[in-house]
């Protein structure tokens, strides 16, 4: 099992599910985080005082997947995802040792 | 139809009552009777629209303070302290309303010495339905007393704005307490009581024109909030931890109700459903109209961007700047010190406050205490007894009001006034703080403040969206 970790604009999280949900993804978890990589943040400014806001708003998607459909949903995550410009966000693929599931004790993949 | 109705009614047993026995004793008694009955009609008649404005019109100006202010003010600040700075304007509406009836009428507005009114309406003794003949001849003198309570409850609510985040609540209830006593009373005495010393219309020794308040009720406000804001010192973090306004949407409708409310503020000022009342109006809503292009243009050309947040700074600048003026002058000076104003305060609260590094944290002096300093300079130009007519000499000729009338003397007085509203501000602020900080300490401490003075002086939290 693999767990994949997305971090997107979140105008894109609609796309992104809708595009997943095309080939058969059914579960994600979603959070409303805010964080920056190599893109710059904004200037506010309230009565002359002025601020620089580098930590922008960004979805985080979280799903745990079988082995074997790794590639084909990451790509299709990613595609969904793309603007082409700074900002776009980053996709982290890690390990996962089991799951269960808490209504029947499913474990491994069939929990998924 | 019906009105027609009822005046029938009640015209023909009174008309009959004088008629029969008029026709027994000669006709001229007949005529002045019915004479005598119209002019205490047409009297009554002009009482009744006049106090049903000034009703309205108090009812207008309490609504500047709750909801208006508290929603400008609430906004501005950070999320953890909205309630705390919402509960100074509301706590007012209670706490001056209290010292209002027991003495606060009475030292504003009672018969006293050039500086502070007499006893004689101590606990509103006197103060009934009969007109205050000094002050408005065609309202009950209880109309007169509520509507300018109004101005006293929303006085005090200004200078919170300095201290806003960071001044313990029974110290902020103890300052305002005194500061209404010592400090505002005697100023509404001396501008606006009969016999006050800058009084133009009441024998005042200096004639200094304000209209609604623009020495009594900003300069006052605003000055004594830059004392605040120096005495107490910068919110913890300033300016290195940004503290942006927590929801500006919350102060554009606070905002909104000001714009509103400020015309029961000075329409209402001329006491009366009046020509006058009109004037002053027109002139509050042009100058606002001014301001508020005044500082959003000079923010888009300073800053780069229009703000709405710079919008209505600039509209409530107008506003606090046109309040001394507007039964004065006509709508295009209006516009011309609105449009000043909005240019003048916005340099204040972003060049001149940075340049200083004071921490006036809803800008209580860069917008009342600039803006109503340069209104009640400018009053002393603009005035004109083109609109006002309520200086005359012995022969009824109408007298120059301001430089424009050719009194160039005026915008002396104006100064004047201005230096005594500044002073007693300056002295009595600095005193009272002085007394709260040894009575109670006026700082909240570093953990309350840090924790936010929502939960730390109230227990309780704004916004709990997730339980």
């Amino acid at each position: 099992m693999k767990k994949i970790e997305a971090v997107i604009q979140p105008h894109k999280l609609d796309q992104v599910k809708e595009a997943l949900k095309a080939i058969g993804v059914d579960g994600m978890t979603i959070s409303e985080v805010r964080g920056h990589g190599r893109q710059k943040g904004h200037k506010e400014v309230y009565r002359g005082m002025e601020y620089d806001v580098d930590l922008l708003p960004k979805v985080k998607l979280e799903l745990v997947i079988p082995d074997n459909r790794l590639d084909e949903i990451t790509r299709t995550l990613v595609a969904a995802a793309r603007t082409g410009k700074i900002g776009d966000g980053k996709v982290f693929v890690y390990d996962v040792a089991d799951a269960i599931r808490i209504r029947n004790d499913d474990t491994g993949e069939a929990a998924l | 139809m019906n009105q027609i109705k009822r005046l029938c009614c009640c015209a023909f047993p009174v008309l009959a009552a004088f008629a029969i026995p008029a026709m027994a004793q000669n006709v001229s008694t007949s005529v002045d009777a019915k004479l005598a009955i119209l002019e205490a009609s047409s009297k009554a008649a002009q009482s009744a629209g006049d106090n049903a404005w000034m009703l309205v019109c108090a009812a207008l100006v309490l609504m500047m303070t709750g909801p208006g202010l508290a929603l400008f003010y609430g906004g501005l600040v950070r999320p953890k302290n909205v309630l705390s700075t919402m509960m100074h304007s509301f706590i007012l509406m209670a706490v001056v309303t209290v010292l209002w009836a027991v003495y606060g009428y009475s030292l504003a507005f009672g018969q006293g010495n050039p500086f502070v009114g007499g006893l004689q309406y101590l606990f509103l003794n006197g103060v009934g339905n009969a007109p205050n003949t000094d002050y408005a001849a065609t309202i009950p003198q209880q109309t007169f007393m509520i509507y300018q309570l109004m101005f006293a409850i929303i006085t005090p609510a200004l200078i919170s704005g300095a201290f806003a985040e960071r001044m313990k609540f029974s110290a902020m209830l103890l300052f305002t307490v005194l500061w209404t006593t010592v400090v505002y009373f005697p100023m509404a005495h001396m501008v606006w009581g009969k016999g006050g010393l800058l009084n133009a219309f009441l024998g005042g020794s200096i004639p200094c024109f304000d209209f609604a308040g623009g020495t009594v009720v900003h300069i006052t406000s605003g000055v004594s909030a830059l004392v605040c804001a120096l005495y107490l010192g910068k919110r913890l973090g300033f300016p290195r931890e940004p503290m942006k306004p927590h929801n500006l949407v919350i102060s554009v409708i606070g905002a909104c109700l000001l714009w509103v409310g400020w015309f029961g503020f000075n329409a209402g000022s001329a006491l009366a459903a009046s020509g006058l009342a009109t004037s002053a109006f027109v002139a509050t809503h042009f100058g606002a109209a001014a301001a508020t292009l005044g500082w959003t243009l000079a923010e888009w050309w300073r800053m780069g961007k229009p703000s709405i947040l710079g919008a209505i700074s600039g509209c409530v600048a107008g506003l606090v700047a046109i309040t001394p003026a507007s039964g004065f002058v006509r709508p295009f000076p209006a516009m011309l010190i609105g449009f000043s104003a909005g240019i003048f305060c916005f340099f204040m609260v972003t060049a001149v406050k940075s340049k200083f590094g004071y921490d006036d944290t809803l800008d209580a002096f860069g917008v009342h205490g600039a803006g109503g300093t340069l209104g009640a300079l400018l009053t002393g130009v603009f005035a004109t007894n083109a609109i006002n007519e309520g200086l005359k000499d012995a022969s009824g000729k109408l007298l120059p009001l301001g430089l424009v009338d050719g009194n160039a003397a005026q915008v002396g007085n104006q100064f004047i006034g201005v230096l005594i509203s500044w002073a007693l501000a300056i002295v009595g602020t600095l005193v009272i703080l002085k007394i709260v900080d040894m009575l109670v300490g006026v700082r909240a401490s570093k953990e309350d403040e840090i924790e936010g003075l929502d939960l730390s002086m109230h227990g309780e939290e704004a916004y709990n969206l997730e339980s």
